[in-house]
């Protein structure tokens, strides 16, 4: 009796399914729970993989519940290819559509932003400028720069406080206040740091990474929130080492 | 096209450790006995960050070996042509000293398990996993090293012995071979053979790399012993026995030391190599093992 993998394979995700004929012991006995030595060692290290990728998922529903739902995601979306790196990208849209979880809206939110993190720090390395950079260019022509972020920035928008649940769950924050949240991801050398973003903010930063002009990015911004603080939200992006380009048109 | 003749590297036969993170500032600041480190290739794919920088500084003050997890060399679909070409990548800016990979398929239709599953030893897999070696070979121009399985089962359908399998996969494609005595210590366990005879058949003039791993134990439906490979453990005595007459017949080899689950600090870890080097060190001055 041959065993494709095939086979093996279905069984091994499927625990209800009986295991493979061909598999034996050194008697020639069925294999057994030989074979679910398998069926433990592919669910526990993707539920190990799912638990550290997104450990304030796992804290918020708590260990056991983490489990059961890594049980049903893994076997749905298992992995697509070995970088175990970017295993759980589909979780986030997984919370979204799992009904029982549906009374935790802000679940899939806060999965995105620790993917995001972790795309983050395998982003590629990028030299960023100095932060004296903008005081290069004459105060004239300020409206005019462009700017280019570094490959780690990520951008992230929620109509829930994401950024307070991550910092009450893994930072010791203050207790998350109702409110949606914008969030950017900064990486100043190898720890990505998730920073809550003011009014505002989140359309400048998007209006510049489309390549739009300070001045114009700028406009964007103050349209939408006539408070929108620019120098506070340049330095942020200056000392958070996000720039690797600012320059004038040529 | 890998050209079997050129003369592989080797690594220092000395006590290498499998490469956590956690440990990067004692292997900076002191690595004692260790001579060699190994990563796991899959590990080190991303574009950039922490892992890169820190496997940059270590292969200055180290010789690498790099040990893929995920290329299923023994799957029954085609290699995954993605995942050859990173690993091409690595390979090519990291220089390695050595690349290995697994006797295992881990990938089928699309999905990758996440572990090293077993293969029936069948004419048909052997000409299989040749052909997906010679192209592993062929991408990477260069000699890898294959390396024995844990097995908790037997195939029906295998005709071959593992040893006799593996050195013909060995004769025919040019590859070298890494030994995993505790592979060996749990495969002869669960399926009831001779761990020396396994030994004594094995091409030990082939073997480039030993390797030692700890791991648990159960029981399988009949109460026989079933060994887990977990490398989660401390390496248990009748391993370092195996290993003293592996050694006693091969001569002196590198010998890694992987400690992947449940990782312990860097004096724990560092005991296991010291181990290790006290088993290569009774072959040079004469002690009998």
């Amino acid at each position: 009796m041959n065993v494709s993998q095939n086979e093996f394979r279905g069984a091994i995700f499927d625990g209800g399914r009986a295991r493979p004929e061909g598999l034996s012991d050194a008697k020639g006995q069925p294999a057994g729970r030989r074979f679910d030595v398998y069926r433990n060692n592919v669910a526990v290290s993707l539920t190990e993989a799912l638990a550290t990728g997104f450990p304030t998922i796992a804290k918020l529903i708590g260990s056991e519940n983490f489990n059961a739902i890594a049980g049903v995601f893994l076997r749905q979306s298992p992995p697509s290819s070995p970088m175990m790196m970017h295993y759980g990208e589909d979780f986030p849209d997984f919370l979204a559509g799992f009904e029982p979880l549906a009374h935790l809206g802000y679940l899939a939110d806060v999965a995105r932003l620790e993917m995001a993190m972790r795309r983050s720090y395998h982003a590629a390395d990028a030299e960023a400028v100095n932060p004296e950079a903008l005081a290069a260019h004459p105060p004239e022509r300020l409206t005019e720069l462009v700017m280019t972020f570094a490959p780690s920035v990520k951008l992230l928008r929620s109509p829930w406080p994401i950024h307070a649940i991550w910092a009450f769950n893994m930072q010791d924050g203050p207790k998350p206040e109702a409110g949606g949240q914008d969030v950017i991801i900064l990486r100043p050398e190898y720890d990505p740091v998730p920073h809550a973003l003011a009014p505002g903010a989140y359309e400048f930063i998007t209006a510049l990474t489309a390549g739009g002009t300070l001045g114009a990015a700028a406009a964007v911004a103050t349209d939408e929130v006539a408070e929108f603080d620019l120098s506070a939200t340049l330095g942020l992006l200056l000392t958070g080492n996000a720039l690797i380009s600012i320059d004038l048109p040529s | 096209m890998f050209d079997a003749q050129q003369t592989p590297r080797k690594l220092p036969n000395r006590p290498g450790v499998g490469y956590k993170p956690q440990h990067y500032a004692d292997l900076i600041q002191d690595p004692g006995t260790v001579g060699w480190l190994e990563i796991h290739a899959e590990n080190y794919m991303g574009d950039g960050g922490r892992p890169i920088a820190q496997l940059r500084q270590l292969s200055e003050r180290f010789p690498i070996s790099v040990h893929g997890v995920g290329l299923s060399i023994g799957g029954e679909g085609a290699l995954d042509a993605d995942h050859l070409a990173r690993l091409k990548h690595l390979v090519d800016w990291l220089n390695p000293t050595v690349f290995s990979e697994h006797l295992a398929w881990s990938t089928h239709d699309g999905a990758f398990l996440n572990d090293l599953l077993p293969l029936p030893y069948t004419d048909a897999t052997l000409q299989r996993v040749c052909d997906h070696i010679n192209q592993l070979q062929d991408t990477i121009n260069r000699q890898m090293m294959l390396e024995n399985p844990s097995s908790y089962l037997a195939f029906d359908e295998s005709t071959w012995s593992e040893p006799d399998f593996l050195r013909e996969v060995a004769k025919r494609t040019g590859c070298g071979l890494l030994l995993d005595v505790n592979n060996v210590f749990v495969s002869a366990t669960n399926l009831d053979y001779d761990p020396r005879a396994y030994i004594a058949d094995y091409p030990l003039d082939m073997v480039g790399e030993i390797h030692l791993g700890g791991h648990d134990e159960d029981e399988d439906d009949h109460g026989k012993p079933l060994l887990i490979d977990s490398h989660g453990a401390p390496i248990v005595d009748p391993v370092w026995a195996l290993l003293d007459h592996t050694l006693s017949l091969s001569g002196p080899k590198p010998i890694l030391i992987e400690w992947d689950t449940d990782v312990p600090g860097w004096p724990i870890l560092h005991d296991e190599a010291l181990r290790a080097d006290a088993a290569l060190a009774k072959l040079t001055t004469g002690v009998a093992a």
